[in-house]
């Protein structure tokens, strides 16, 4: 479902000299449907350098990044907009939204991106909500008002509310409380049922080693070692 | 709404080819080509000056540019460029499928006209001969911009900046466009009332599975808004590509310059 | 007579004039430039309609000049007088004997024949001037038939008013093309405007003349659930008794009371000729 061959990033920074910063070279990593892959390697070594190549976010210097049948790195842009909308999800650690949207409504998003009636929709993203804990009273206010670990828990309800076949988790358990982590990893495991495919970056090692199925090491990657 | 994009999605809505506009010696905008498929909002930044407004008044047939085409996927006829049109044909156009939201809402909005009369304008426009219809319908999109139906009668200048925004998009999508031009759309206003505007021209683009063409010079707006981005520099496109990855990883100097300019909130 | 050229403009000036007027009757409703001379009247006086009469008058017409249907209000007498001077025409008061007939405001009750012609006093041809005051937009919007503005000011009507409230210079369409401004008549007087004579239009100031040839079409706009109406007072006339013409109110004393007459005088004074009496006609009659 999402494959990468031989692919390497750098950035150029053109108002600094034109310096040219390798950050990552020769990945190359394989996730079938149902498959869970966990990345990991210390901070900085371009774990979510990775998954925002992999999203589209981060243009790819060479290589490629198939997903479905998609080379993100070649794609026209109405190409990964359809990509995102119907096979590619995102959970990212910091929710973007248009203030003053309900976060109902921005968790019903996904759904209605794809065509799902607004009852339907927001009838699944109530039951989100609710498993995650956030309070009934607050599903009418915009997310942007709410605590970071309520924020994150939207971002997540969000990122669950349709059923994408492939999934990028960025830190999704990150300052839960216990309850509400198991929730995630629930979700988690019931999109791997489902057969998606999902590549996570999790710091918390008993929930990285409870959903993944294999790792792969980013630091492999990193222009020094390859050098 | 993804099931019919996905239907039309070989043919482009809007197809711009070599798009040339010049002030004399001095370049307005220069090839500028690209499509935009149904259902797409792009963004054009840049700075002013960049050509972004001439480059928008050129497609929207307010300026005859000097070179190029502007193909658009009419209901009747297929792909037509739009410059070839006879004039009857372009501003009929310009009242059925095409819609133009200009920065200040005075110069789309008629400021002696009750709001209702704006809104029904294009309707008598295209023929409508019903008073109760149009008032109805005048009514209902004063609704979908959250204006309060009691204001029908009361002309624009007894409003608000961002109401007569809101109305101006109301007179604007009441005959259902496929495509609509706008040009700085929040300049102006306050940021909570930019707020408000924005998730309304998110969910009626969505409902309506509008295609938008927005110039701005505010980032944030096109994140918000536009699937893609188009960045302008001296008449030319530096750079363009999908909105988030354009703005998380500019490649060309100026829009580098460009988003690392922008001050962090 | 007098040193005057036959109706006070000269002879280039005059084929000028009538060349516009030919193509006005040639374009039903078009508005056709003219350059537009001093006359030694003021603008709003009917200098439009005065140039008009002078290039159509032969010196054997027969002229009646009216202002708001009456021919002995200031306007009508100084106009009459004035081609009485410069043109040595014959005049008259009555409708059926004029061949050539001036007016401001009015239509005669009279039906108008195809030996005559009506000249009309035009103060603003431009009937989409109210909403949109750039000329070469209103030009654009005339010449690629988009008269969707107008019915917004009919909408602006209904929604201020519950009806629609212009009830004079109300907007018609010439012969399925141009939208026109029938000068300030009375709405009542717009079904008029399908008739057996020329009918002519000047505007002075504005500088444009625009014709109705004979038997031409002549639509008032409206919305289908607020048809046009040619209304009137709901009353006969107190001196004629008339039930079909246009009346004007006139406050009798501070105690309010108050009569309706007819505003076209010929018309009045020939049914009272005939012997129609109205509610105080009698009394009128007799102290006459």
């Amino acid at each position: 479902m999402i494959e990468l061959e031989n692919v390497s990033k750098s950035f150029t920074l053109h108002n600094q000299g034109s310096a040219v910063i390798p950050v990552m070279e020769r990945v190359s990593l394989k996730v079938s449907a149902g498959e869970c892959v966990g990345l990991v390697g210390a901070s900085g070594a371009g774990k979510s350098t990775l998954m925002r190549l992999i999203y589209g976010n981060y243009l790819a210097a060479s290589g490629r990044v198939l997903v479905g049948d998609v080379d993100v790195a070649q794609a026209e842009p109405r190409q990964i907009i359809a990509l995102r909308r119907e096979t590619l999800g995102y959970v990212s650690q910091f929710l973007r939204v248009v203030p003053r949207v309900p976060a109902l409504d921005v968790v019903a998003e996904p759904l209605l991106a794809v065509g799902t009636p607004q009852d339907q929709a927001r009838d699944k993203a109530a039951s989100l909500l609710a498993e995650l804990n956030i309070p009934e009273r607050l599903w009418s206010l915009s997310p942007t008002t709410f605590s970071g670990g309520e924020q994150q828990r939207v971002n997540i309800a969000r990122g669950f509310a349709y059923d994408y076949p492939a999934l990028l988790l960025d830190e999704p358990t990150a300052s839960l409380d216990a309850q509400n982590r198991a929730t995630v990893l629930r979700l988690i495991e019931g999109a791997k049922a489902r057969g998606a495919a999902i590549i996570g970056i999790f710091h918390d090692e008993a929930a990285r080693d409870q959903v993944c199925d294999s790792f792969v090491d980013v630091s492999a990657f990193s222009p020094e070692v390859a050098a | 709404m993804g099931a019919q994009v996905k239907e039309q999605d070989m043919t482009p809505l809007l197809q711009v080819n070599g798009l040339t506009k010049m002030y004399g010696p001095r370049i307005g905008c220069k090839d500028v080509s690209f499509d935009l498929y149904p259902g797409e909002v792009m963004g054009i930044v840049g700075e002013s000056g960049s050509g972004k407004s001439t480059l928008l008044n050129a497609m929207a047939g307010h300026h005859a540019p000097d070179r190029g085409e502007v193909v658009f996927d009419t209901r009747a006829d297929g792909p037509v460029d739009t410059l070839k049109m006879s004039e009857p044909e372009r501003r009929m156009l310009g009242r059925t499928d095409w819609a133009f939201v200009h920065q200040h809402a005075r110069d789309g909005l008629r400021m002696s006209v009750s709001a209702g009369g704006n809104i029904g304008e294009r309707l008598m426009a295209v023929g409508g001969r019903h008073y109760g219809e149009i008032r109805e319908q005048a009514a209902d999109w004063l609704g979908r911009v959250e204006i309060s139906d009691t204001r029908i009668d009361d002309r624009p200048s007894a409003f608000s900046g961002g109401m007569q925004q809101r109305l101006q998009i109301a007179r604007n999508l009441v005959t259902g466009p496929r495509l609509v031009f706008m040009d700085e759309p929040t300049g102006g206003l306050d940021v909570s009332v930019q707020a408000r505007l924005l998730d309304l021209l998110r969910s009626l683009v969505r409902e309506m599975g509008l295609s938008a063409i927005i110039v701005t010079h505010d980032l944030a707006v096109v994140r918000l808004l536009a699937d893609r981005l188009m960045v302008m520099k001296d008449g030319h496109v530096v750079e363009s590509g999908l909105t988030d990855q354009v703005l998380d990883d500019p490649q060309h100097a100026y829009t580098q310059l460009l988003v690392s300019s922008v001050l962090q909130v | 007579m007098s040193d005057y050229n036959f109706a006070y403009l000269d002879e280039q000036t005059k084929r000028m004039i009538r060349r516009a007027i030919l193509k006005g009757l040639a374009v039903p409703g078009y508005q056709v430039p003219f350059a537009s001379r001093e006359m030694p009247m003021p603008y709003g006086w009917g200098t439009g309609g005065v140039q008009v009469s002078a290039a159509t008058l032969t010196p054997e017409d027969t002229l009646k000049v009216i202002d708001q249907g009456a021919d002995d209000t200031t306007n009508a007498v100084s106009i009459r007088k004035f081609f009485e001077r410069t043109a040595g025409v014959a005049t008259t008061e009555e409708t059926t004997k004029a061949s050539v007939i001036q007016t401001r405001h009015r239509i005669p009750e009279a039906e108008l024949t195809e030996d005559q012609i009506l000249v009309y006093q035009v103060p603003i041809p431009e009937p989409l001037r109210f909403l949109e005051p750039r000329e070469t937009e209103t030009r654009k919007m005339h010449s690629l038939e988009e008269y969707g503005l107008m019915h917004v000011k009919l909408y602006e009507d209904i929604s201020q008013h519950g009806d629609i409230a212009t009830s004079y210079a109300y907007p018609v369409k010439v012969e399925d093309r141009y939208v026109m401004d029938p000068s300030p008549i009375p709405k009542f007087d717009n079904p008029k405007l399908e008739m057996a004579a020329i009918q002519l239009f000047g505007a002075g100031r504005e500088q444009r003349i625009y014709a109705v040839p004979p038997y031409t079409r002549v639509v008032s706009l409206d919305f289908e659930d607020y048809p046009f109406e040619a209304t009137k007072a709901d009353h006969p006339c107190d001196l004629c008794g008339s039930e079909h013409s246009y009346l004007d109110e006139v406050i009798l004393d501070d105690a309010g009371n108050r009569m309706f007459v007819c505003s076209d005088t010929d018309y009045c004074r020939t049914r009272r000729a005939e012997g129609h009496v109205g509610r105080l006609g009698e009394s009128e009659g007799e102290a006459a």
